[in-house]
Protein backbone atom coordinates (compact mmCIF):
# COMPACT_ATOMS: atom_id res chain seq x y z
CA UNK A 1 0.00 0.00 0.00
CA UNK A 2 1.29 3.46 -0.85
CA UNK A 3 0.63 6.38 1.32
CA UNK A 4 -0.77 10.01 0.14
CA UNK A 5 -1.31 12.19 3.13
CA UNK A 6 -2.53 15.64 2.40
CA UNK A 7 -1.99 18.36 5.60
CA UNK A 8 -4.68 20.68 5.93
CA UNK A 9 -8.50 20.41 4.49
CA UNK A 10 -8.94 23.82 3.71
CA UNK A 11 -9.97 24.78 -0.26
CA UNK A 12 -6.97 23.37 -1.51
CA UNK A 13 -6.58 20.02 0.46
CA UNK A 14 -10.13 18.82 0.19
CA UNK A 15 -10.19 19.32 -3.21
CA UNK A 16 -6.86 17.70 -3.79
CA UNK A 17 -8.12 14.32 -2.21
CA UNK A 18 -11.46 14.45 -4.19
CA UNK A 19 -9.99 14.88 -7.23
CA UNK A 20 -7.17 12.10 -6.75
CA UNK A 21 -9.41 9.63 -4.56
CA UNK A 22 -11.26 8.55 -7.81
CA UNK A 23 -7.63 8.69 -9.64
CA UNK A 24 -5.62 6.91 -7.80
CA UNK A 25 -6.84 2.61 -7.21
CA UNK A 26 -7.85 2.07 -3.32
CA UNK A 27 -6.35 -1.32 -3.59
CA UNK A 28 -3.17 0.48 -4.23
CA UNK A 29 -3.27 3.76 -2.38
CA UNK A 30 -4.25 4.66 0.98
CA UNK A 31 -5.03 8.57 1.08
CA UNK A 32 -5.41 10.52 4.71
CA UNK A 33 -6.06 14.19 5.22
CA UNK A 34 -5.46 16.19 8.72
CA UNK A 35 -7.10 19.62 9.99
CA UNK A 36 -6.50 21.03 13.30
CA UNK A 37 -10.23 21.25 13.65
CA UNK A 38 -13.93 20.24 12.27
CA UNK A 39 -15.16 23.20 10.56
CA UNK A 40 -14.82 24.39 7.04
CA UNK A 41 -14.76 28.17 6.93
CA UNK A 42 -15.60 29.47 3.55
CA UNK A 43 -13.16 32.47 4.01
CA UNK A 44 -14.55 34.84 0.96
CA UNK A 45 -17.62 35.00 3.03
CA UNK A 46 -15.93 36.66 5.84
CA UNK A 47 -16.30 39.35 3.78
CA UNK A 48 -19.61 40.33 4.01
CA UNK A 49 -19.93 39.22 8.28
CA UNK A 50 -19.18 43.37 9.30
CA UNK A 51 -21.43 44.56 7.39
CA UNK A 52 -24.50 42.18 8.32
CA UNK A 53 -24.40 40.49 5.03
CA UNK A 54 -23.45 37.35 5.71
CA UNK A 55 -23.93 35.82 9.32
CA UNK A 56 -21.40 32.92 10.78
CA UNK A 57 -23.76 30.10 9.99
CA UNK A 58 -23.50 31.12 6.44
CA UNK A 59 -20.05 30.57 6.21
CA UNK A 60 -19.37 27.44 8.54
CA UNK A 61 -20.10 23.44 7.54
CA UNK A 62 -18.56 20.16 8.76
CA UNK A 63 -15.32 19.69 7.37
CA UNK A 64 -16.31 15.91 6.75
CA UNK A 65 -18.92 16.26 4.67
CA UNK A 66 -16.55 17.34 1.71
CA UNK A 67 -14.21 14.53 2.79
CA UNK A 68 -14.80 11.27 0.18
CA UNK A 69 -15.33 8.34 1.04
CA UNK A 70 -12.07 6.28 1.00
CA UNK A 71 -9.90 8.73 2.56
CA UNK A 72 -9.33 8.57 6.03
CA UNK A 73 -10.03 12.16 8.01
CA UNK A 74 -7.63 12.78 11.21
CA UNK A 75 -8.43 15.68 13.41
CA UNK A 76 -5.42 17.33 15.42
CA UNK A 77 -2.71 19.86 14.96
CA UNK A 78 -0.02 18.88 12.81
CA UNK A 79 2.80 19.20 15.49
CA UNK A 80 5.77 18.40 13.50
CA UNK A 81 6.62 17.42 9.87
CA UNK A 82 10.28 15.40 9.20
CA UNK A 83 10.75 15.23 5.81
CA UNK A 84 13.56 12.27 5.89
CA UNK A 85 11.95 9.74 7.63
CA UNK A 86 8.66 10.36 6.15
CA UNK A 87 6.72 11.06 8.63
CA UNK A 88 4.13 13.49 10.41
CA UNK A 89 3.39 13.92 13.76
CA UNK A 90 -0.30 14.99 15.24
CA UNK A 91 -1.03 16.43 18.38
CA UNK A 92 -1.56 13.53 20.94
CA UNK A 93 1.35 11.95 19.68
CA UNK A 94 -0.05 10.11 16.33
CA UNK A 95 2.38 9.41 13.65
CA UNK A 96 1.14 9.84 10.30
CA UNK A 97 4.10 7.97 7.34
CA UNK A 98 3.71 8.77 4.24
CA UNK A 99 5.27 8.24 0.93
CA UNK A 100 3.92 10.85 -0.66
CA UNK A 101 3.20 14.47 1.29
CA UNK A 102 1.08 17.43 -0.10
CA UNK A 103 1.28 20.20 1.99
CA UNK A 104 -1.63 22.28 2.29
CA UNK A 105 -1.97 24.13 5.66
CA UNK A 106 -2.63 27.72 4.00
CA UNK A 107 -1.46 31.10 5.18
CA UNK A 108 -3.38 33.19 8.41
CA UNK A 109 -3.12 36.61 10.08
CA UNK A 110 -0.40 36.97 12.63
CA UNK A 111 -1.21 40.15 14.60
CA UNK A 112 2.06 39.34 16.69
CA UNK A 113 4.41 40.30 13.69
CA UNK A 114 3.36 44.12 14.67
CA UNK A 115 4.63 45.64 17.78
CA UNK A 116 1.97 47.16 19.86
CA UNK A 117 -0.91 45.12 17.99
CA UNK A 118 -1.18 41.80 20.16
CA UNK A 119 -1.03 43.84 23.80
CA UNK A 120 -3.87 46.39 22.48
CA UNK A 121 -6.81 45.93 24.45
CA UNK A 122 -10.29 45.20 22.87
CA UNK A 123 -11.24 48.63 23.33
CA UNK A 124 -8.24 50.06 21.47
CA UNK A 125 -10.19 50.19 17.88
CA UNK A 126 -8.22 47.87 16.22
CA UNK A 127 -9.97 45.53 14.22
CA UNK A 128 -9.31 42.85 11.28
CA UNK A 129 -11.95 40.66 9.16
CA UNK A 130 -9.15 37.59 8.23
CA UNK A 131 -10.90 35.69 10.93
CA UNK A 132 -14.08 34.39 11.11
CA UNK A 133 -13.96 35.68 15.53
CA UNK A 134 -12.29 39.10 13.97
CA UNK A 135 -15.20 39.75 11.58
CA UNK A 136 -18.30 39.06 13.57
CA UNK A 137 -16.18 41.44 16.51
CA UNK A 138 -16.16 44.32 13.50
CA UNK A 139 -19.99 43.73 12.61
CA UNK A 140 -20.80 44.30 16.35
CA UNK A 141 -17.99 47.49 16.65
CA UNK A 142 -19.41 49.15 13.27
CA UNK A 143 -23.22 48.66 14.22
CA UNK A 144 -22.49 51.23 17.08
CA UNK A 145 -19.32 53.51 15.79
CA UNK A 146 -20.19 57.17 15.71
CA UNK A 147 -17.69 57.86 12.49
CA UNK A 148 -14.25 59.38 12.72
CA UNK A 149 -11.47 58.57 10.98
CA UNK A 150 -11.12 54.50 9.39
CA UNK A 151 -8.34 53.59 7.87
CA UNK A 152 -8.09 50.27 6.19
CA UNK A 153 -4.12 48.83 5.74
CA UNK A 154 -2.70 46.13 4.90
CA UNK A 155 0.61 45.48 6.53
CA UNK A 156 3.07 43.14 4.29
CA UNK A 157 2.53 41.28 0.94
CA UNK A 158 1.83 38.74 -0.12
CA UNK A 159 -1.23 37.81 2.05
CA UNK A 160 -4.29 35.95 0.67
CA UNK A 161 -6.89 37.66 -1.50
CA UNK A 162 -5.31 40.74 -2.17
CA UNK A 163 -8.46 42.13 -3.32
CA UNK A 164 -10.25 41.90 -0.02
CA UNK A 165 -8.86 45.18 1.69
CA UNK A 166 -10.28 46.89 -1.23
CA UNK A 167 -13.48 45.48 -1.55
CA UNK A 168 -13.73 45.81 2.33
CA UNK A 169 -13.26 49.72 1.88
CA UNK A 170 -16.06 50.06 -0.86
CA UNK A 171 -18.25 48.20 1.08
CA UNK A 172 -17.57 50.64 4.12
CA UNK A 173 -18.27 53.46 1.65
CA UNK A 174 -21.49 52.21 0.32
CA UNK A 175 -22.68 50.96 4.15
CA UNK A 176 -22.01 54.41 5.71
CA UNK A 177 -23.84 56.23 2.63
CA UNK A 178 -26.89 53.79 3.12
CA UNK A 179 -26.76 55.09 6.62
CA UNK A 180 -26.44 58.63 5.71
CA UNK A 181 -23.50 58.65 7.80
CA UNK A 182 -20.78 59.13 5.20
CA UNK A 183 -20.42 62.49 6.28
CA UNK A 184 -19.02 61.51 9.75
CA UNK A 185 -16.55 59.11 8.24
CA UNK A 186 -13.27 59.50 7.00
CA UNK A 187 -12.25 56.46 5.22
CA UNK A 188 -7.78 55.81 4.23
CA UNK A 189 -6.25 52.65 2.55
CA UNK A 190 -3.01 52.26 3.08
CA UNK A 191 -0.43 50.23 1.22
CA UNK A 192 3.01 49.47 1.62
CA UNK A 193 3.08 49.46 -1.89
CA UNK A 194 3.74 52.30 -4.25
CA UNK A 195 0.31 51.46 -5.81
CA UNK A 196 -3.56 50.25 -4.80
CA UNK A 197 -2.85 47.10 -6.60
CA UNK A 198 0.62 45.52 -7.99
CA UNK A 199 -0.48 45.03 -11.38
CA UNK A 200 -0.69 48.46 -13.49
CA UNK A 201 -4.25 48.20 -15.24
CA UNK A 202 -5.88 46.66 -12.84
CA UNK A 203 -4.64 49.92 -10.44
CA UNK A 204 -5.66 52.38 -12.74
CA UNK A 205 -8.75 51.57 -12.83
CA UNK A 206 -8.60 51.19 -9.08
CA UNK A 207 -7.62 54.09 -8.21
CA UNK A 208 -10.55 55.40 -10.03
CA UNK A 209 -13.41 53.83 -8.21
CA UNK A 210 -11.35 54.77 -5.05
CA UNK A 211 -11.75 58.32 -6.41
CA UNK A 212 -15.13 57.98 -7.19
CA UNK A 213 -15.94 57.10 -3.81
CA UNK A 214 -13.91 59.58 -2.22
CA UNK A 215 -11.58 57.21 -0.15
CA UNK A 216 -8.18 59.23 0.61
CA UNK A 217 -4.92 56.39 -0.52
CA UNK A 218 -1.83 56.38 1.57
CA UNK A 219 0.99 54.75 -0.37
CA UNK A 220 4.63 53.32 0.58
CA UNK A 221 3.20 53.09 4.00
CA UNK A 222 5.21 50.14 5.84
CA UNK A 223 3.99 50.06 9.25
CA UNK A 224 6.88 49.56 11.74
CA UNK A 225 4.34 49.24 15.14
CA UNK A 226 0.97 50.21 16.39
CA UNK A 227 0.67 52.86 18.67
CA UNK A 228 -2.57 51.91 20.34
CA UNK A 229 -2.48 54.22 23.19
CA UNK A 230 -1.98 57.42 20.53
CA UNK A 231 -4.66 55.82 18.20
CA UNK A 232 -1.84 55.77 15.33
CA UNK A 233 -0.21 53.35 12.50
CA UNK A 234 3.55 54.33 12.48
CA UNK A 235 5.30 53.67 9.45
CA UNK A 236 9.00 53.34 9.07
CA UNK A 237 9.75 55.95 7.47
CA UNK A 238 8.29 58.11 10.21
CA UNK A 239 4.80 59.06 9.04
CA UNK A 240 1.67 58.59 11.59
CA UNK A 241 -1.30 57.82 10.76
CA UNK A 242 -4.04 58.38 12.86
CA UNK A 243 -7.26 56.11 13.09
CA UNK A 244 -10.44 56.05 15.19
CA UNK A 245 -11.47 52.64 13.69
CA UNK A 246 -8.49 50.46 12.20
CA UNK A 247 -9.66 47.67 9.95
CA UNK A 248 -5.82 45.80 9.63
CA UNK A 249 -4.62 43.06 7.76
CA UNK A 250 -2.15 41.70 9.65
CA UNK A 251 1.04 39.92 8.66
CA UNK A 252 0.34 36.38 6.77
CA UNK A 253 2.40 33.48 7.48
CA UNK A 254 2.30 29.72 6.21
CA UNK A 255 2.03 27.07 9.05
CA UNK A 256 4.62 27.51 11.70
CA UNK A 257 5.21 23.72 11.44
CA UNK A 258 6.39 24.44 8.11
CA UNK A 259 8.68 26.63 9.16
CA UNK A 260 9.85 24.19 12.01
CA UNK A 261 10.53 21.41 9.60
CA UNK A 262 12.98 23.99 7.59
CA UNK A 263 10.30 23.97 4.71
CA UNK A 264 9.13 27.16 4.43
CA UNK A 265 10.84 30.92 3.08
CA UNK A 266 10.75 33.98 5.13
CA UNK A 267 7.19 34.02 5.65
CA UNK A 268 6.65 30.26 6.15
CA UNK A 269 5.26 29.61 2.47
CA UNK A 270 6.80 26.64 0.77
CA UNK A 271 9.32 26.98 -2.44
CA UNK A 272 8.26 25.08 -5.19
CA UNK A 273 8.51 24.60 -9.17
CA UNK A 274 5.29 26.80 -10.24
CA UNK A 275 4.21 25.17 -12.98
CA UNK A 276 3.78 21.46 -11.58
CA UNK A 277 3.66 22.35 -7.25
CA UNK A 278 6.49 20.16 -6.62
CA UNK A 279 9.21 20.93 -3.53
CA UNK A 280 12.29 22.44 -4.38
CA UNK A 281 13.64 19.81 -1.62
CA UNK A 282 12.06 17.17 -1.29
CA UNK A 283 11.14 14.92 -4.99
CA UNK A 284 8.13 13.09 -2.91
CA UNK A 285 6.87 16.51 -1.87
CA UNK A 286 4.31 19.73 -3.04
CA UNK A 287 2.78 22.48 -1.53
CA UNK A 288 -0.91 23.18 -2.92
CA UNK A 289 -2.62 26.55 -2.53
CA UNK A 290 -1.98 29.36 -0.17
CA UNK A 291 0.67 26.85 1.46
CA UNK A 292 2.63 27.58 -1.24
CA UNK A 293 5.22 30.13 -2.46
CA UNK A 294 3.90 31.03 -6.08
CA UNK A 295 4.15 34.59 -7.61
CA UNK A 296 0.50 34.76 -8.22
CA UNK A 297 -2.39 35.81 -6.09
CA UNK A 298 -2.76 33.58 -2.87
CA UNK A 299 -6.46 33.12 -3.50
CA UNK A 300 -9.46 30.28 -3.72
CA UNK A 301 -9.93 30.84 -7.22
CA UNK A 302 -5.66 29.36 -7.76
CA UNK A 303 -6.59 26.86 -5.23
CA UNK A 304 -9.17 25.48 -7.68
CA UNK A 305 -7.09 25.74 -10.66
CA UNK A 306 -4.09 24.51 -9.15
CA UNK A 307 -5.23 21.66 -7.88
CA UNK A 308 -6.60 20.52 -11.50
CA UNK A 309 -3.33 20.84 -12.51
CA UNK A 310 -1.71 19.10 -10.18
CA UNK A 311 -4.71 16.30 -9.82
CA UNK A 312 -3.45 15.54 -13.83
CA UNK A 313 0.12 15.29 -13.17
CA UNK A 314 0.20 13.23 -10.07
CA UNK A 315 -0.51 9.61 -10.87
CA UNK A 316 1.34 9.89 -13.63
CA UNK A 317 4.47 11.44 -11.73
CA UNK A 318 4.21 8.42 -9.44
CA UNK A 319 4.59 5.88 -12.07
CA UNK A 320 8.01 8.00 -12.84
CA UNK A 321 6.43 9.52 -16.03
CA UNK A 322 6.53 13.42 -16.87
CA UNK A 323 4.53 15.86 -15.38
CA UNK A 324 2.72 17.24 -18.67
CA UNK A 325 0.31 19.87 -17.09
CA UNK A 326 2.00 23.61 -16.19
CA UNK A 327 0.15 26.22 -14.23
CA UNK A 328 0.05 29.42 -15.26
CA UNK A 329 -0.71 31.22 -12.39
CA UNK A 330 -4.76 31.56 -13.56
CA UNK A 331 -6.02 33.93 -11.11
CA UNK A 332 -9.84 34.90 -11.00
CA UNK A 333 -11.22 37.33 -8.62
CA UNK A 334 -14.28 39.40 -8.23
CA UNK A 335 -14.38 42.57 -6.48
CA UNK A 336 -17.56 43.63 -4.60
CA UNK A 337 -17.60 47.42 -4.84
CA UNK A 338 -20.65 48.52 -2.94
CA UNK A 339 -24.43 49.28 -3.96
CA UNK A 340 -24.86 45.87 -5.69
CA UNK A 341 -22.08 46.27 -7.61
CA UNK A 342 -18.64 44.59 -8.67
CA UNK A 343 -15.74 44.00 -10.99
CA UNK A 344 -13.44 40.49 -12.22
CA UNK A 345 -10.03 40.60 -12.46
CA UNK A 346 -8.72 37.73 -14.74
CA UNK A 347 -4.93 37.31 -14.93
CA UNK A 348 -1.95 34.51 -14.63
CA UNK A 349 1.89 34.87 -14.48
CA UNK A 350 2.37 36.59 -17.61
CA UNK A 351 -0.69 38.35 -18.34
CA UNK A 352 -1.99 41.29 -16.00
CA UNK A 353 -5.67 41.85 -15.77
CA UNK A 354 -7.07 43.62 -18.30
CA UNK A 355 -10.53 45.18 -19.42
CA UNK A 356 -12.82 43.11 -21.60
CA UNK A 357 -15.35 40.33 -21.41
CA UNK A 358 -14.93 37.57 -19.46
CA UNK A 359 -17.21 34.96 -21.32
CA UNK A 360 -18.97 32.52 -19.20
CA UNK A 361 -21.90 29.95 -20.98
CA UNK A 362 -25.67 30.34 -20.29
CA UNK A 363 -24.56 33.28 -17.15
CA UNK A 364 -21.95 35.30 -18.75
CA UNK A 365 -20.31 37.25 -19.99
CA UNK A 366 -18.51 38.94 -16.92
CA UNK A 367 -17.65 42.28 -17.66
CA UNK A 368 -13.52 43.04 -16.78
CA UNK A 369 -12.27 45.37 -14.87
CA UNK A 370 -15.49 47.17 -14.57
CA UNK A 371 -18.67 47.87 -12.06
CA UNK A 372 -21.41 45.85 -13.14
CA UNK A 373 -24.40 44.39 -11.38
CA UNK A 374 -23.57 40.72 -12.85
CA UNK A 375 -20.28 40.70 -11.49
CA UNK A 376 -22.03 40.83 -7.73
CA UNK A 377 -24.02 38.55 -8.48
CA UNK A 378 -20.98 36.20 -10.29
CA UNK A 379 -19.57 37.01 -6.49
CA UNK A 380 -23.13 36.07 -4.43
CA UNK A 381 -23.27 32.71 -6.58
CA UNK A 382 -19.89 31.92 -5.52
CA UNK A 383 -20.58 30.81 -2.19
CA UNK A 384 -22.91 28.20 -3.38
CA UNK A 385 -20.54 26.83 -6.19
CA UNK A 386 -18.02 26.76 -3.32
CA UNK A 387 -19.84 24.33 -0.73
CA UNK A 388 -21.24 22.48 -4.15
CA UNK A 389 -19.13 22.22 -6.65
CA UNK A 390 -15.46 23.77 -6.20
CA UNK A 391 -15.04 21.82 -2.89
CA UNK A 392 -16.34 18.36 -4.09
CA UNK A 393 -14.18 18.53 -7.15
CA UNK A 394 -16.71 19.01 -9.54
CA UNK A 395 -16.59 20.10 -12.85
CA UNK A 396 -16.91 24.23 -12.84
CA UNK A 397 -17.19 25.82 -16.45
CA UNK A 398 -14.10 27.65 -15.40
CA UNK A 399 -10.97 25.78 -17.17
CA UNK A 400 -7.87 25.98 -15.38
CA UNK A 401 -5.77 27.79 -18.01
CA UNK A 402 -6.31 31.36 -18.79
CA UNK A 403 -7.86 32.78 -22.00
CA UNK A 404 -7.02 36.07 -24.13
CA UNK A 405 -10.55 35.63 -25.03
CA UNK A 406 -12.53 38.96 -25.00
CA UNK A 407 -9.48 40.45 -23.42
CA UNK A 408 -8.26 44.14 -24.59
CA UNK A 409 -4.71 45.83 -24.56
CA UNK B 1 15.48 48.94 -24.54
CA UNK B 2 17.18 51.80 -23.45
CA UNK B 3 21.03 51.97 -22.69
CA UNK B 4 23.51 54.02 -20.43
CA UNK B 5 27.46 54.88 -20.67
CA UNK B 6 28.33 53.87 -17.12
CA UNK B 7 31.88 53.07 -15.90
CA UNK B 8 32.85 52.92 -19.67
CA UNK B 9 30.18 50.14 -20.67
CA UNK B 10 26.42 50.31 -22.23
CA UNK B 11 24.50 48.95 -19.52
CA UNK B 12 20.61 48.02 -20.16
CA UNK B 13 18.05 50.00 -18.55
CA UNK B 14 14.09 49.85 -18.42
CA UNK B 15 11.87 52.92 -18.28
CA UNK B 16 12.43 53.79 -14.67
CA UNK B 17 16.43 53.53 -15.01
CA UNK B 18 16.50 50.04 -13.07
CA UNK B 19 19.09 47.61 -14.74
CA UNK B 20 17.43 45.10 -17.33
CA UNK B 21 20.82 42.42 -17.25
CA UNK B 22 22.03 41.87 -13.44
CA UNK B 23 25.05 39.98 -14.85
CA UNK B 24 26.18 43.24 -16.72
CA UNK B 25 26.47 44.65 -12.63
CA UNK B 26 29.70 45.18 -10.99
CA UNK B 27 30.58 47.16 -7.88
CA UNK B 28 31.89 50.07 -9.48
CA UNK B 29 28.40 50.53 -11.54
CA UNK B 30 27.02 49.94 -7.80
CA UNK B 31 28.77 52.69 -6.45
CA UNK B 32 27.36 54.92 -9.81
CA UNK B 33 24.16 54.28 -9.08
CA UNK B 34 24.05 54.58 -5.52
CA UNK B 35 25.46 58.04 -6.59
CA UNK B 36 22.13 58.99 -8.79
CA UNK B 37 19.42 58.50 -5.61
CA UNK B 38 22.02 60.41 -3.32
CA UNK B 39 23.60 57.57 -1.49
CA UNK B 40 27.47 58.61 -1.11
CA UNK B 41 29.81 56.80 -0.24
CA UNK B 42 28.31 53.29 0.41
CA UNK B 43 29.23 51.97 3.39
CA UNK B 44 30.32 48.56 4.55
CA UNK B 45 26.44 48.70 6.15
CA UNK B 46 25.67 49.12 2.22
CA UNK B 47 27.72 46.39 1.13
CA UNK B 48 26.45 43.99 3.49
CA UNK B 49 22.81 44.69 2.06
CA UNK B 50 23.84 44.62 -1.78
CA UNK B 51 26.07 41.41 -1.44
CA UNK B 52 23.14 39.76 -0.02
CA UNK B 53 20.92 40.88 -2.43
CA UNK B 54 23.41 39.98 -5.24
CA UNK B 55 23.98 36.04 -3.94
CA UNK B 56 19.69 36.02 -2.91
CA UNK B 57 19.23 36.90 -6.45
CA UNK B 58 21.31 34.20 -8.02
CA UNK B 59 20.26 31.44 -6.44
CA UNK B 60 16.44 32.42 -5.85
CA UNK B 61 15.85 34.17 -9.42
CA UNK B 62 14.18 36.99 -7.86
CA UNK B 63 14.80 40.32 -6.08
CA UNK B 64 14.12 39.76 -1.80
CA UNK B 65 12.01 42.00 -0.15
CA UNK B 66 12.57 43.95 2.71
CA UNK B 67 11.01 41.15 4.89
CA UNK B 68 13.47 38.41 3.26
CA UNK B 69 16.72 40.76 4.06
CA UNK B 70 15.47 40.91 7.78
CA UNK B 71 15.06 37.69 7.96
CA UNK B 72 17.23 35.75 6.35
CA UNK B 73 19.71 38.19 6.11
CA UNK B 74 19.45 39.66 9.84
CA UNK B 75 19.25 43.22 8.73
CA UNK B 76 16.77 44.85 10.47
CA UNK B 77 13.86 46.67 8.53
CA UNK B 78 14.45 50.23 10.53
CA UNK B 79 18.50 50.07 9.86
CA UNK B 80 17.23 49.61 5.83
CA UNK B 81 15.29 52.79 5.69
CA UNK B 82 18.24 54.74 7.31
CA UNK B 83 20.78 53.06 4.74
CA UNK B 84 18.54 53.90 1.66
CA UNK B 85 15.95 56.47 2.77
CA UNK B 86 12.23 57.06 1.63
CA UNK B 87 11.88 53.40 -0.61
CA UNK B 88 14.37 51.49 0.40
CA UNK B 89 13.02 48.44 -1.50
CA UNK B 90 13.26 49.98 -4.72
CA UNK B 91 16.66 51.60 -4.22
CA UNK B 92 18.45 48.60 -2.81
CA UNK B 93 17.12 46.66 -5.63
CA UNK B 94 18.59 50.04 -8.26
CA UNK B 95 21.60 50.22 -6.10
CA UNK B 96 22.59 46.32 -7.19
CA UNK B 97 21.69 46.33 -10.90
CA UNK B 98 18.35 44.14 -9.91
CA UNK B 99 15.03 44.48 -11.04
CA UNK B 100 12.68 46.00 -8.39
CA UNK B 101 10.71 43.03 -5.91
CA UNK B 102 7.72 42.48 -7.02
CA UNK B 103 5.05 42.97 -4.52
CA UNK B 104 3.32 39.56 -5.52
CA UNK B 105 -0.12 39.86 -6.36
C1 LIG C 1 -11.44 37.76 4.14
C2 LIG C 1 -11.08 36.84 3.02
C3 LIG C 1 -11.68 36.98 1.79
C4 LIG C 1 -11.36 36.14 0.75
N1 LIG C 1 -12.00 36.31 -0.46
C5 LIG C 1 -11.70 35.49 -1.49
C6 LIG C 1 -12.36 35.63 -2.74
O1 LIG C 1 -13.24 36.47 -2.91
N2 LIG C 1 -12.00 34.82 -3.76
C7 LIG C 1 -11.03 33.87 -3.60
O2 LIG C 1 -10.74 33.16 -4.55
N3 LIG C 1 -10.39 33.71 -2.43
C8 LIG C 1 -10.70 34.49 -1.36
N4 LIG C 1 -10.06 34.32 -0.16
C9 LIG C 1 -8.90 33.41 -0.08
C10 LIG C 1 -9.27 31.95 0.08
O3 LIG C 1 -10.12 31.76 1.16
C11 LIG C 1 -7.96 31.18 0.29
O4 LIG C 1 -7.03 31.54 -0.70
C12 LIG C 1 -8.18 29.68 0.21
O5 LIG C 1 -8.99 29.27 1.27
C13 LIG C 1 -6.85 28.94 0.22
O6 LIG C 1 -7.02 27.58 0.41
P1 LIG C 1 -5.93 26.72 1.17
O7 LIG C 1 -6.45 25.34 1.19
O8 LIG C 1 -4.59 26.97 0.58
O9 LIG C 1 -5.89 27.30 2.65
P2 LIG C 1 -7.06 27.22 3.73
O10 LIG C 1 -8.38 27.09 3.08
O11 LIG C 1 -6.85 28.37 4.64
O12 LIG C 1 -6.79 25.85 4.50
C14 LIG C 1 -5.66 25.59 5.30
C15 LIG C 1 -6.06 24.54 6.31
O13 LIG C 1 -4.90 24.06 6.99
C16 LIG C 1 -5.24 23.86 8.35
N5 LIG C 1 -4.01 23.96 9.15
C17 LIG C 1 -3.07 24.93 9.12
N6 LIG C 1 -2.08 24.66 9.99
C18 LIG C 1 -2.40 23.48 10.59
C19 LIG C 1 -1.78 22.66 11.59
N7 LIG C 1 -0.62 23.00 12.17
N8 LIG C 1 -2.39 21.52 11.94
C20 LIG C 1 -3.56 21.14 11.38
N9 LIG C 1 -4.19 21.86 10.43
C21 LIG C 1 -3.62 23.02 10.04
C22 LIG C 1 -6.23 24.97 8.66
O14 LIG C 1 -7.06 24.62 9.77
C23 LIG C 1 -7.00 25.08 7.36
O15 LIG C 1 -8.18 24.31 7.37
C24 LIG C 1 -10.39 35.13 0.93
C25 LIG C 1 -9.79 34.97 2.18
C26 LIG C 1 -10.12 35.80 3.23
C27 LIG C 1 -9.47 35.61 4.57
Amino acid sequence: MKRLLVLGAGTAGTVVVNKLRPRLDPAEWQITIVDQDACHHYQPGYLFIPFGIYRRRDVERPRRDFIPAGVEMVLGRIEEIDPQAQRVTVAGGRHLDYDYLVIATGTHPDPSQTPGYEGAAVGDGIHQFYTLDGAVALYERLKSWEGGRLVVNIMEFPFKCPVAPLEFTFLADWWFRERSRRDKVEIVFATPMSEVFTKPVAARHLTGVLESKEIAVETDFYVERIDADAGALVAYDGRELPYDLLVTVPVNLGAEVVARAGLGDELNHVPVDKGTFLSTQHGNLFAVGDAAALPTSKAGSVAHFSVEVFAENFPRYVEGLEMLERFDGHANCFIESGFGKGLLIDFNYDTEPLPGKYPLPGIGPFSLLQETVTNHWGKMMFRWVYWNLLLRGREIPLPAEMSMYGKER
Amino acid sequence: MPTANIAGRDIALNDEGFMTEPTQWTEEIGTFLARQIGIDPLTEEHWKVIRFLRSDFDAQGETATLRRVSTVAGIGTKDLYTLFPGKPARKMAYVSGLPKPKGCV
